[in-house]
């Protein structure tokens, strides 16, 4: 194994591993500072911030360095390399760098977006001088009135990285953004007439080290170090995107991009960055409804729960195959697990059915040049199935009935009269059944909707479940690819609603409160193809479900 | 259980003497005190609403939002007041400043401070980058009812207004928008926040806010004021 010496610390590197001394440090638990320097991105050298001493040790035992320090993200480490980043060379670079990097830099954290995550900040206080030796006027430049629908560009604040210049080359390909003027009149800018409205461009606020590029949609919102996080992933479709789910107080207040090389790698798009407004729509179902005749005849869930059990039951003993279960692409495995385990066990021969997925025409995949044509290797792909866990459901499904009965199957099946109890599961804020295809089931007996928007089968309802959105419930989205990933709970649920997995554990009666793990290790000993839910990494980056089918979402 | 030994101190009770233990000298220092009061002419009551207290200069009161010279609110909505308030009594709604203020990027669409709920600490002006909050001495506060000690913004620059003469209240400082190492136009030779080594390259040079190496002096430049 090759090995690399960190301050006199010596790190082993895979063989076949490319790294560059930022990346081997980090394996020894060193921090070295860099801006410019992002994994996805090209290496361009430019901050300067990384400078380390860079040395060889011989066969012969005897090191020799460098004579100049050298930036650490562009110096790859082959087996010998010795890196030294805690020398009073390298502070002394790093002091010099940071005042250098500070000198046009308006002190106006305060009312800085960015303040409290702004890696500016963070290296002064880590890395810094903590002084200025600036006599003369700083030269402050005028903040650009528009570069983008989703983002604002504060030019004064900005450091010069080019990280958000390089992604829009690299990883969108639409190349708006440019560095114009030379030397301390440097400026990040569009080309006339060609903002930053490309699907990805939220990115570059994430990948901005300072304040310079903020997002319009949370400008002045929250100060960040009241959020709080919980990792998750995006709802938006089935690439899966790993995220960050940032709330205060019950209320959401942005969606980041959590790095995870199984998922998207660091990036996600802006569909699903600004997508989670539904969340807080004020057409939210709070209340769960026993309705007879369109009138609700109870309002709390004791009753609704134990009524819509008898109903199931009832329609169960009225003879075999009464009853259909149609669960949506938007339920987590472990739902998708408990409502059919329940159905199944009431009536064997129930239909277990997969809703609509709602999908676009074509996989959207970046970077695209400027003619729109998709430019080889793929980096970032929007899929054009827009719902987070058919594959989780379809398991769940295949092992009780081999084959997944079709959502129109199921209309069909319903108009002809076939069914006296269905449980229809909702889940896609943009609808997830037509009006046509509500009158279905008006004839119905029991209609037993749980869903957190109004929908057109709303009106034939019998039991209303006023269930969570994916922020409100915990569980395991399984990508188009086969890799599970756990979402969790990031706040509560509006009024009287309730996160999915709860109503569920409710309705089957199950004793006490829900638990994932008691559920999920359940799942992993009777479906074959989800027994990798037990394992332990799913809480990190995610497991792929079929071990030995290559990692299909790996991108970036 | 050694560390356990180590933190605790055993404290050994003072011996009791004979006249102690009769317990008459206490009676008679306390006996003596009772009549210096019964004899003295001196008042010690304050007839309160008719005479008013002489409050000490750094009384906190009801607070006020200050103005700038352009009579705008100074306040930049930065929230570090909301942050450092230790009863959560302050709720500020921030946005972008209006286009006709170049030197602002931001400043408080709502500004809510709820009296009640406060504890008078003190904190929020501590915190202010740009001294916009401070305490009055303003001390009775009455309402009828909760929401008529919400205070919003306008009622807090109320305040302002009508404190700024009194010479109890003065605007303390004249900071700029986002504190003294905001202003360019007069920018001090800065000393260093932080300690730096004598050895510190920057140390040895004799260039005006830099410390003299080994003394840890400012060479003051003269702007700071």
């Amino acid at each position: 194994m090759p090995t690399v010496l960190v301050n006199n610390q010596p790190v082993e590197i895979g063989s076949d591993e490319r790294l560059n001394c930022i990346q081997a440090a980090a394996k020894a638990g060193v921090e070295i500072p860099a801006y410019c320097w992002h994994p996805s991105l090209s290496v361009v050298a430019s901050c300067r911030m990384c400078l380390v001493e860079v040395g060889d040790k011989k066969p012969d035992g005897t090191v020799q360095m460098q004579p100049k320090l050298v930036p650490g993200c562009q110096t790859p480490v082959k087996d010998g390399t010795v890196i030294i980043s805690d020398s009073q060379k390298v502070q002394e670079a790093r002091k010099a760098t940071l005042e250098y990097l500070l000198l046009n830099h308006p002190l106006d954290c305060p009312t800085c977006d960015q303040a409290g995550e702004c890696y500016l900040q963070d290296y002064s206080f880590r890395y810094g001088r903590g002084y200025s030796r600036l006599q003369e006027e700083k030269n402050i430049k005028p903040d650009k009135d528009y570069i983008g629908d989703q983002i604002t560009l504060f030019t004064d604040r900005c450091i010069m990285c080019t990280r958000c210049v390089r992604f829009t080359r690299e990883i969108s390909g639409s190349a708006e953004l440019h560095v114009v003027s030379r030397g301390s009149h440097e400026e990040i800018d569009i080309f006339p007439g060609h903002p930053v409205n490309n699907k990805l461009a939220g990115n570059v606020v994430d990948i901005c080290p300072v304040g310079a590029l903020c997002s319009k949609d949370f400008l002045y919102q929250q100060r960040v170090w009241w959020l709080k996080s919980a990792d998750s992933v995006c709802p938006g479709c089935s690439t899966g995107c790993s995220i960050k789910v940032d709330q205060n107080e019950d209320q959401v207040f942005r969606l980041q991009p959590r790095p995870n090389p199984l998922a998207q790698g660091h990036f996600m798009c802006d569909e699903g960055r600004f997508g989670w407004k539904y969340v807080h729509s004020e057409n939210r179902l709070t209340t769960p409804e026993h309705r007879s005749n369109g009138q609700a005849i109870a309002r709390d869930w004791d009753t609704v729960l134990t009524s819509a059990r008898a109903a199931l039951r009832k329609a169960a003993q009225s003879g075999p195959g009464r009853i259909a279960a149609v669960l949506s692409p938007w339920m987590t495995v472990e739902e998708a697990w408990l409502l059919a385990s329940f159905v199944k066990a009431i009536d064997p021969k129930a239909t277990l059915s997969i809703g609509n997925t709602r999908t676009t025409a074509l996989d959207d995949h970046y970077p695209k040049d400027v003619k729109g044509r998709v430019v080889e290797p793929v980096k970032f792909t929007i899929r054009a199935e827009k719902a987070p866990n058919r594959r989780g459901v379809e398991s769940v499904i295949q092992h009780f009935d081999g084959d997944v009965t079709p959502f129109d199957e199921t209309l069909r099946l319903a108009t002809e009269g076939r069914f006296k109890a269905v449980y229809l599961v909702g889940g896609d804020p943009e609808g997830w059944i037509s009006d046509l295809q509500a009158e279905a089931f008006s004839a119905t007996d029991t209609v037993i909707i749980q869903d957190f928007l109004p929908s057109p089968v709303l009106k034939h309802a019998t039991h209303v479940l006023a269930s969570g959105t994916f922020v409100e419930r915990e569980g395991v989205f399984v990508n188009h690819g086969g890799l599970a990933q756990l979402i969790r709970k990031s706040i509560r649920t509006p009024n009287d609603s309730r996160p999915d997995q709860r109503i569920l554990w409710d309705l089957s009666e199950r004793r006490g409160l829900y638990h994932g793990e008691t559920v999920r290790s359940e799942i992993a000993m009777a479906v074959d193809s989800l027994r990798e839910l037990t394992n332990p990494l799913l809480a990190e980056n995610g497991v792929m479900l079929n071990r030995s089918a290559e990692p299909a979402g790996v991108t970036a | 259980m050694a560390k356990r030994e180590k933190s605790v101190m055993y404290v050994e009770e003072p011996e009791i003497g004979f006249w102690e233990a009769t317990f008459v000298p206490a009676i008679v220092e306390g006996l003596r005190t009772t009549m210096k009061h019964l004899v003295s002419r001196e008042t010690v009551t304050e007839q309160y609403p008719e005479q008013k207290p002489d409050l000490p200069l750094h009384y906190r009161g009801v607070h006020r939002l200050n103005r700038d010279e352009k009579d705008r609110v100074k306040c930049v909505a930065c929230m570090l007041c909301a942050t450092a308030c230790p009863a959560h009594c302050i709720t500020i709604e921030a946005a972008p400043a209006p286009k006709d203020w170049p030197d602002r990027d931001k400043f408080p669409q709502t500004f809510e401070l709820d009296e009640l709920r406060c504890i008078y600490c003190g904190m929020c002006e501590e915190a202010c980058p740009v001294d916009a909050i401070e305490l009055t001495h303003i001390y009775d506060l009455t309402g009828q009812t909760r929401d008529e000690l919400l205070y919003t913004k306008d009622k807090l620059l109320n305040v302002f207004d009508k404190t700024r003469d009194n010479p109890r209240d003065p605007v303390r400082t004249g900071r700029g928008v986002l504190g003294p190492a905001s202003e360019f136009q007069a920018l001090p030779t800065l000393g260093p926040a932080t300690q730096v080594a004598t050895s510190d390259r920057s140390a040895k040079i004799g260039t005006a806010g830099v410390i003299e190496s080994g003394t840890g002096n400012v060479t003051d430049g003269g702007a700071r004021s």
